[in-house]
């Protein structure tokens, strides 16, 4: 029809005249979103810098053979150290791992290789599993006060390493599990095939393959855990003295930062630098032995969305 | 293995039986929690604590989206790798460092850039823009925790839009789209539901996080922990918790404070279980990812 | 009504800079499409070598030969889609009318509404409506008059041959559609944007036998206002909706000519084997 043939190129004339004049806003449009993401990317990287910066300045300065060796001396007084602070994260992390690592591997070898597929409970465990990620780390504190504090008496180690445990073992289940996934099944099959139980599969031959990727996951948990302070402010109280007992109370060094920055005193902010300093020498340290790890496996590990 | 998981459970609960004294005290949420009086109330935590993540939120969630959004459309392979590592490195932070360098440095950059300003300008006519900031209130905690949840939503962030399929970036472009408008009408549409998740992720991190708060927020108690300036200090359930647990001085605010913890534990909770309901149905619709 | 000077701003034509080489400059205008030495890369991968091709306006080419020899490169660097792909890159001249949109102060953005292009498996946006997903370029691009976007949307669907299908139903999910009707919608929305050259690689290779028939059916329509370019690995398809026929080998062109003649009589012995299926 000659009357919408003409309608039609009208039409398409007009298309083409707004699409070249919107052309250029919405080429600034495009570069303005653009410089947006930029300056989010620049949002996240310079609080990053500025407190790798302040840390190893202030703590820099704060560092000596006094501070890493020295118990806390009279409050305010510039001697002392964090000396048992050391000791007690070292402890208590430790216990934690003890606590957590088995079970949380343990869990995370049935979740990937004995729990059947659909079945209730590996459901039920890794629901659990799930909601134990999300639990505030204040409101673990507060359990573990109420379970072993008041059993034992007392503020303990026990109790810290506990709270600590509870935090970690999620971790530790959900990268296993998922490094054992990636294992390849013709590996299982090769070893069913020739007669070996699957008890034995899994533990020298699959195990084995995901070893390095496991070993990351303890190693993130681990890294965790040492930078909580909430959970420990109400199950090892934090003191000045170096280990004395399981079940006696013990310093870490989060809760001592947290004890020296909320002193009035210079000398104590200052020494809560270098807390800091120590502390997050632990983490990287942890952390880049992390990264190696992986590198080794092959195994990209984000952190895990906890 | 399975039997701590619900013992841990279990025993968190067990407090609720301990508070178990004044429940109807809680619901009703009034507001007063002065020693010798014996009556606690949780209101004003609630709203300090909802207050601060909401900005947290606020400022967070676009950040983390536009770090996502440059991560897997914008930079060429070679930056977005370091910068993945960057952005990961800010979660393995330990909150007390987070709150010792905002105690000491960050506060001061909040007060002299942004909170005198507005001070100046506003304060004595407005009274949002209130009393002579000094740094610590629920506005610095809020920023700082914005800054907390950037890794955690950016990084799922970043998994949800590379699970988009590239045919339909692709469609978009064919019809001439810039890429901002290929984020617009072929990703965001499709993660819609999955961002949602990736960002209440973090509210559930902003509202968890205990010692960080308590060293900025202000730490008042009582009525006055209501936020009603933007420089007011104020108080979460959280830090409250963390301040007066080891001091308690009788046992009815020892259960006061952990019947905030249980306050603090449903509203988490219920946060994180709808978090993963959303971020594990924009899985499930496109299972095959980049082609 | 003439086609030539449609688009043109200027009653002649302008003469592009880059034309020299290749002699007669009114033979330039004879062709809608003019593919001059265009090599393209994967990373270090060569998978184009030097492609040489004229295209005529209002006609129907088909690019045909084995997996692997770059026929969906090659139609993929016509829109300069392929350089999207991460480590791709192309050199060479694509000249569309009188200009080389591979010229360096050529936009890419821009030349898509010239050029348009459907895909192997049909993309629709999945949040949005029939209708919604047809005026997408056209909302993309800024166009905001109601009244026209309608006319577009009705003629793009009538153009794809979606009409009468869901005329009822603009406001139904894209993705309720069957495969061929999905298809055909990605055709309608192609189209909305009024492109002079349309692209399609392997359209109805998802498709059953049905819905293929009536994409095919809709290439004999569009080609007398389009100019419209088909990649296939069906040659029997090839045979039936094309004018022309290329045939590719190992990132090269080793036949060009007009179907009849490519099917019936082909000029180099690679292409009778593939035709008479000796290989491929």
């Amino acid at each position: 029809m000659h009357r919408n043939e003409l309608n039609s190129n009208n039409n398409k004339q007009k298309i083409q005249n707004i699409i070249l004049r919107q052309y250029y806003k919405r080429k600034l449009a495009d570069k303005l979103v653009s410089g947006f993401a930029i300056l989010c990317v620049l949002i996240a990287i310079i609080p990053l810098g500025s407190i790798l910066l302040e840390v190893i300045k202030n703590g820099a300065s704060a560092i000596s053979i006094q501070l890493l060796t020295f118990p806390p001396g009279a409050i305010g007084s510039a001697t002392g150290g964090i000396a048992p602070a050391i000791q007690g994260t070292l402890i208590v992390v430790g216990l934690a791992s003890l606590i957590a690592v088995p079970i949380g591997v343990l869990t995370g070898i049935y979740l990937s290789e004995f729990a059947p597929t659909n079945g209730l409970l590996p459901s039920a465990v890794r629901l659990f599993n799930d909601v134990l990620t999300g639990l505030p780390s204040v409101v673990i504190g507060i359990v573990g006060y109420l379970t072993i504090v008041l059993a034992l008496g007392s503020f303990s180690v026990v109790a810290g390493g506990f709270s600590l445990s509870i935090i970690m073992m999620p971790i530790v289940v959900r990268t296993t599990e998922e490094t054992l996934k990636i294992v390849p099944n013709s590996l299982r099959e090769a070893g069913y095939s020739l007669g070996i139980s699957k008890f034995r599969v899994t533990f020298s031959i699959v195990l084995a393959k995901a070893k390095s990727g496991v070993l990351t996951g303890v190693v993130l948990a681990i890294a965790r855990i040492a930078g909580e302070t909430a959970p420990l402010i109400m199950t090892i109280l934090g003191t000045s003295l170096f280990f004395t007992g399981f079940t006696r109370p013990i310093d870490a060094l989060p809760l001592r930062i947290w004890r020296l920055a909320s002193q009035p005193y210079e000398s104590a902010h200052s020494q809560g630098w270098g807390a800091a300093l120590v502390l997050i020498i632990i983490v990287v340290l942890l952390s880049a032995i992390l990264k190696i790890l992986a590198q080794r496996s092959g195994y990209n590990v984000r952190t895990p969305h906890i | 293995m399975v039997g701590i998981v619900a013992f841990s459970v279990g025993n968190g609960s067990k407090d609720i039986f301990l508070k178990e004294g004044f429940f109807n005290f809680f619901t009703g949420a009034d507001w007063n929690s002065v020693e010798g009086r014996e009556s606690y109330g949780a209101l004003p935590y609630i709203i300090g604590t909802l207050v601060s993540s909401a900005l947290a939120m606020a400022i967070g969630v676009p950040v983390s989206l536009g770090i996502a959004i440059f991560v897997s459309e914008m930079a060429p392979a070679r930056v977005s790798a370091p910068l993945s590592f960057i952005v990961e490195l800010l979660a393995a932070v330990p909150s007390i460092i987070y709150g010792l360098w905002a105690l000491f440095v960050f506060r001061f950059w909040i007060r002299d850039l942004i909170e005198m300003p507005l001070y100046n300008a506003f304060g004595r006519s407005i009274p949002f823009f209130g009393p002579t900031p000094f740094g610590l209130d629920w506005f610095t905690a809020g920023i700082v925790l914005s800054i907390m949840i950037i890794p955690i939503v950016s990084s799922i962030s970043r998994e949800i839009i590379k699970a988009v399929p590239d045919t339909q970036r692709e469609a978009a472009y064919s019809l001439g789209a810039t890429r901002w408008e290929t984020v617009r009408i072929a990703i965001f549409p499709y993660a819609k539901s999955g961002l949602l998740g990736a960002a209440i992720l973090g509210l559930g991190r902003a509202m968890g996080e205990t010692i960080l708060v308590t060293m900025i927020i202000g730490n008042t108690i009582g009525i006055a922990a209501i936020p009603h300036s933007l420089f007011s200090q104020s108080q979460s359930l959280a830090s409250l918790i963390a301040n007066e647990f080891n001091e308690a001085s009788s046992n009815l605010q020892l259960s006061a404070l952990i019947g905030l913890g249980a306050v603090l534990l449903i509203l988490t909770m219920g946060i994180n279980v709808g978090a993963r309901i959303l971020v594990s149905k924009i899985v499930k619709v496109s299972p095959g990812g980049r082609e | 009504m003439s086609t030539d000077n449609k688009w043109h701003d200027t009653p002649v034509p302008k003469v592009s800079k880059n034309v020299d080489e290749t002699g007669n400059i009114e033979e330039q205008h004879r062709f809608k499409v003019s593919i001059r030495d265009l090599n393209a890369w994967f990373g270090t991968k060569q998978a184009l070598k030097s492609i040489d091709l004229d295209i005529k306006p209002n006609s129907s080419a088909a690019i045909i030969g084995p997996s692997g020899c770059g026929k969906t490169t090659l139609i993929r660097c016509l829109n300069r889609m392929h350089e999207m792909s991460p480590g791709a890159t192309a050199k060479g001249q694509v000249i569309v009318d009188d200009i080389d949109i591979y010229d360096k102060g050529v936009d890419p953005v821009i030349i898509k509404r010239r050029i348009g292009m459907v895909f192997q498996k049909p993309n629709p946006f999945p949040t949005m409506n029939i209708y919604d997903n047809v005026a997408a370029g056209l909302k993309l691009n800024g166009v905001r008059d109601k009244k026209l976007i309608n006319d577009v949307v009705r003629e793009s669907l009538q153009g794809a041959g979606l009409w009468d299908e869901v005329k009822n139903e603009l406001d139904k999910p894209g993705m309720g559609l069957s495969g061929g009707q999905q298809q055909r919608l990605c055709i309608a929305r192609a189209l909305a944007m009024q492109p002079e050259v349309l692209l399609m690689d392997e359209p109805t290779s998802a498709l059953d036998p049905l819905a293929s028939s009536k994409i095919e059916e809709l290439v004999h329509r569009l080609k007398s206002e389009l100019t419209i370019i088909t990649v296939t690995h069906n040659m029997q398809q090839a045979a039936r909706i094309s004018d022309y026929t290329a045939f590719m080998y190992l990132g090269e062109l080793v036949e060009y000519g007009q179907t009849k003649q490519i099917f019936e009589n082909p000029q180099k012995e690679l292409t009778e084997r593939y035709i008479s299926g000796k290989f491929g």
